[in-house]
């Protein structure tokens, strides 16, 4: 059985794992690291449960293997912010209901923290454009767009807010 | 899901994976983004030996324009980056617009134009737009490279005619000899889905008349179609109600749709009409 040793710098802390190559990122994150805020829906390239921020820019973790991240960066919602101290996005979905079941959310959210990273001005319509490929079968979307339009307003007023 | 068991190999150069490509053979598959070729993998309809992974060869994640007018696009130019290419807005309206409208913005931040090409979806958008510009496919192997246009590398379903030993390692868009405008339309029923319709219209006009038109359709056959006597009857008129009317109907012609769930073939065909019309119109219709 091949293994190789990758290095992946997540949420800006290098970890270092012997892997297989088959094995997926997310499978990596949440198996390998221990890290279970990213969700695994449907597994087929669908629904965006799993959506993470590869080099800083959103992706499927179900539809990479965990080597083709070898020397790369990830962040997952862990690196957004703790219970203790929530990023402006957390607190958006939390201020603006934006979840119900939560399955979907930590995928919404890094879908989000991508939007605002680039446009802190978001129209309604940017928003839903930049989540058109994360599924919620709760919410009817409608509060998902609030909390994002809340947390950009909040990271406007607060500039030194990490984005 | 857990795919079987496989190799992985990483080359630093294409003579590297060119080389690894000679060496297993069949068993090899390069991946690229890998958004279409993972989920095979993951489902265990594709079983590969050894994947030969080509993102970390420096220099391919290009586009640009050559001084002679033509577009190159590296194999690992990504969705993404034609979405927000002003050197596809400024060049290339057909392509802008079909960049913004594959799977959904999560995808178009890992897929790539060339390695959508070479999966050959017959209901993907790519091969489509690349009919109707008659672009081409660039394949290197360790002896050289070839040019191969994309009306015959993609062969069928899932198939193109790549030999063994070679990449897929650029594509081209041909020099306009005139003013270039068109556009790209797609019915889906929701972000990610196949096209229900899909119409890819590239124009070219000098001195008040069509040099070159392109017309293809997505979903509506078993595999992406030329419209090619709805071109033909453009080419050397003005563009105008008439003419726009004889095109439109004659690429409803050429549509093949079957009727299933996401309409019938009635409808479909009539999409087709509608949105030539629509495309070729100044209305619908994007200049460069």
């Amino acid at each position: 059985m091949e293994v190789r040793r990758v290095t992946v710098t997540v949420n800006g802390e290098p970890r270092t794992a012997e892997i297989e190559p088959r094995l997926l990122l997310v499978h990596f994150i949440r198996e390998v690291l221990g890290m279970t805020g990213t969700h695994i829906g449907c597994d087929t390239t669908n629904c965006g449960a799993c959506t993470v921020l590869f080099d800083g820019l959103p992706a499927k973790s179900c539809t990479m293997f965990a080597v083709m991240a070898d020397g790369h960066e990830v962040t997952t919602v862990e690196g957004l912010g703790m219970s203790s101290e929530l990023h402006p996005i957390q607190e958006g979905f939390k201020q603006e209901h934006g979840l119900q079941c939560g399955f979907c959310t930590p995928g919404m959210m890094m879908a989000s923290k991508a939007l605002l990273s680039e446009n802190l001005n978001p129209t309604e319509e940017d928003i839903r454009w930049a989540l058109s490929g994360n599924l919620c079968r709760c919410t009817g979307y409608q509060n998902i767009v609030k909390s994002v339009l809340w947390a950009a307003e909040k990271m406007r007023s607060q500039p030194a807010v990490s984005r | 899901m857990y795919p079987s068991r496989f190799r992985y190999e990483a080359p630093r150069s294409l003579e590297e994976a060119y080389g690894l490509l000679q060496t297993y053979g069949d068993e090899a598959k390069v991946i690229a983004g890998g958004q279409s070729l993972i989920p095979l993998i993951k489902l265990r309809f594709a079983s590969i030996g050894v994947l030969i992974d080509i993102n970390t060869i420096p220099g391919l994640a290009y586009h640009h324009a050559d001084p002679d007018g033509s577009l190159h696009f590296g194999a690992l130019c990504r969705h993404r980056d034609l979405e927000y290419s002003e050197l596809l807005r400024s060049r290339q309206p057909t392509m802008a617009a079909t960049a913004p409208l594959i799977a959904d913005p999560l995808v178009r931040t890992r897929g790539t134009l060339v390695g959508s090409l070479c999966h050959a979806d017959p209901q993907g958008d790519w091969a489509s737009v690349m009919l109707a510009l008659d672009g081409e496919i660039i394949a290197g192997s360790a002896t050289g490279e070839r040019a191969i246009p994309v009306s015959q590398f993609v062969t069928g379903p899932f198939q193109n005619s790549l030999q063994p030993g070679e990449i897929a390692i650029a594509a081209r868009v041909p020099a306009p000899k005139g003013s270039v405008s068109g556009t790209y339309l797609k019915l889906e029923r929701r972000v990610g889905d196949f096209a229900t319709v899909g119409v890819a219209v590239a124009v070219e006009t000098s001195g008040g008349s069509v040099s070159r038109a392109g017309i293809a359709l997505t979903g509506v056959g078993a595999s992406n179609i030329k419209a090619t006597a709805a071109e033909q009857a453009l080419v050397g008129k003005a563009l105008n109600a008439s003419s726009i009317e004889q095109a439109a109907r004659l690429a409803a012609q050429a549509a093949e749709p079957k009727s299933d769930h996401r309409g019938s073939a009635d409808y479909k065909r009539h999409v087709v009409y509608t949105f030539v019309t629509r495309a070729l119109s100044s209305r619908g219709a994007r200049a460069a």
